[in-house]
């Protein structure tokens, strides 16, 4: 098949869809077993400097915060980073620990552009940007999730997000049309917040799904915290809602108001005064610090953290939450 | 018609819901186009079925939503799944319109969210192409939401992130991008623009209408490429007194935007 345009973007973890199969025959227990653990276990235990990492859904709407803040408490650094994010990626940005990013977003949203990313990159501590849409990013996961090395999609044609990303234009041969080809994303970890999981993995989610399971299965590890850890027989009652089975999971972390300061559709709303706190303080390097200090390296953990923020905000967080009316 | 005051942004919000039609699917962006379909919801497109990136569709959309995945973009929805099933949902041809915003234009409706300067030692770093990309790619039909000034509208993007006629007739197909998707308007503060995209047409940008109290002359001097002006340019109504309630009171009554 003759190659008509290549994206010059680097190709940051070259998928390898073969050894995935291996990885996925002989690292991956089809007992359950039972993972439950503490943030600081799991960070320990599965995420490495250097590691190829992505968080799901991101910053402000059910994601693994308490994971990411552990994260930066222990100091993994260089890392390689999918990045669809919000508060999450910048946080760890602002921590100095990203060395490379396969980005589609990260920004503020309401708020606006990203300082802490516009330092990181500006400054080139952040060493490579490798550009793609959110649907490119999502696809090159469902590639892997499918087992095959590329899927075959007509976004980011004839525009500068594909020449800056690693995708390849060709002509389909069987219609003729030019499709732009996405390779296969692999990640070493994922973080992925739930709604309830078993301590075995089984996880349930409400609302939207984001990437969820597009992300779970396209990772060698996969950490999920979760609001509520139910028993196995309230999953078997509902095998329907469940959206990653246990033998894609590697560490189950129970982590009440594990979003905050994002929010978690039907449990709780988001804490908007926190996230403007992390908009303004992240405007300079000492602000940036401050922050830091005070919601990450201040506390020794998640429930720490939520004694931070205190029993009164939490309560007025579930009653703005979204209702099912 | 009013005599109320209102500002350039709420002006350019009651134009753009102008435009979404009744009874279509609209992917909407972040920002100023979640507000102008609010409005439309709310007054002209009662039957508008919003669609949000990450897997909200059909919503009724009571509160502003601050970010494409909160709960406010699915509350009493037809659909919460995942962006697969909504890309895919757009890329199979069942989105009729996307409503964009971006940091800068060119003549030809290409949008750059991504990098001011050269990519790989910019400048400002701005967030990324998102969906914006997608929805550029994929909607029938897209409309661009801007503030206008020079800096904004520029003759040649530092990145093109998002494509709208690319370089000109016929370019978006010879890239590859569904045949008959194309952008269609763009509002900004100043005025309602089209594109010369008629049979023999260049695709570039053309002024169609200019806001109430603004020159043609004020449209021209704000944009950094010559912008194609037609013999007769219509001037845009100015907000009813209902929009204006409905946006202050009901929509953004925080003023995220307003």
């Amino acid at each position: 098949m003759e190659i008509l345009e290549s994206g010059i973007g680097e190709m940051i973890q070259p998928p390898d869809i073969e050894a995935f199969r291996e990885w996925n025959c002989t690292k991956k227990s089809r007992k359950l077993e039972d993972k439950l653990m503490s943030e600081q276990e799991a960070i320990s235990t599965f995420v490495y400097d250097g590691c190829y990492i992505g968080t799901e859904l991101y910053g402000t709407v059910r994601c693994p915060m308490s994971l990411c803040r552990e994260l930066i408490r222990q100091g993994k650094k260089e890392l390689r980073v999918v990045g669809q994010g919000v508060l999450e990626l910048d946080l760890w940005l602002g921590a100095g620990l990203v060395k490379k990013l396969d980005i589609t977003y990260i920004g503020l949203e309401v708020y606006g552009t990203c300082n802490a990313l516009r330092r990181a990159v500006e400054s080139g501590q952040v060493v490579s940007c490798v550009e793609w849409s959110n649907a490119s990013i999502s696809w090159r996961m469902k590639a892997t999730a499918m087992g095959v090395p590329f899927l075959p999609t007509r976004s980011m044609l004839g525009t500068d997000t594909l020449k800056y990303s690693s995708a390849k234009v060709v002509e389909d041969p069987f219609t003729g049309l030019k499709v732009c080809l996405l390779p296969a994303l692999i990640l070493d970890v994922a973080l992925i917040h739930v709604h309830r999981a078993d301590r075995y993995g089984n996880a349930q989610i409400e609302g939207i799904s984001g990437f969820s399971a597009e992300m779970a299965r396209a990772t060698k590890r996969l950490i999920i915290s979760a609001e509520e850890i139910v028993p196995t027989d309230e999953i078997r009652k509902y095998p329907d809602r469940t959206i990653i089975p246990y033998y894609l999971v590697d560490a189950v972390v129970h982590a009440p108001f594990g979003s905050h300061p994002g929010e978690m559709a039907y449990i709780y709303g988001r804490d908007e005064p926190v996230i403007k706190e992390w908009v303004e303080m992240s405007k300079t390097v000492e602000g940036t610090r401050s922050y830091l200090d005070k919601y990450v390296f201040g506390v020794a953990n998640h429930q720490e953290y939520m004694q931070l923020i205190g029993e009164e905000r939490l309560a007025r967080l579930v009653d703005e939450r979204e209702r099912r009316e | 018609m009013t005599d109320q005051t209102y500002s350039k942004t709420e002006l350019m919000i009651c134009v753009a819901a102008r435009l979404f039609q009744d009874g279509t699917t609209a992917f909407i962006g972040t920002g100023i186009p979640m507000l102008a379909a609010m409005l439309a919801a709310k007054t002209i497109a009662p039957n508008l079925v919003p669609v949000f990136e990450f897997g909200g569709l059909g919503a009724i959309m009571e509160d502003l939503p601050r970010a494409v995945g909160e709960a406010r973009t699915f509350h009493k929805g037809i659909l919460a799944a995942g962006i697969c099933e909504l890309m895919e949902t757009s890329q199979r041809g069942f989105i009729d319109y996307g409503f964009l915003g971006g940091a800068q234009i060119d003549p030809y409706g290409n949008l750059n969210s991504t990098t001011i300067g050269e990519h790989d030692h910019p400048k400002v770093r701005l967030p990324g192409s998102g969906g914006g990309n997608d929805v550029g790619s994929q909607c029938w039909m897209t409309v661009a939401i801007m503030q206008h000034d020079k800096r904004r509208f520029v003759p040649k993007l530092d990145f093109v992130t998002t494509p709208g006629y690319l370089t000109g007739p016929g370019a978006r197909e010879a890239a590859g991008l569904p045949a008959g998707t194309h952008p269609i308007n763009v509002v900004s503060t100043l005025a309602l623009m089209d594109y010369d995209d008629g049979p023999g047409g260049t695709c570039r940008m053309r002024l169609a209408a200019t806001h109430p109290g603004v020159t043609v002359q004020e449209v021209i001097e704000n944009t950094g490429f010559e912008l194609i002006i037609p013999e007769h340019v219509r001037v845009n109504d100015p907000p009813s007194t209902e929009d204006l309630r409905l946006l202050r009171e009901e929509i953004d009554p925080e003023r995220f935007y307003i």
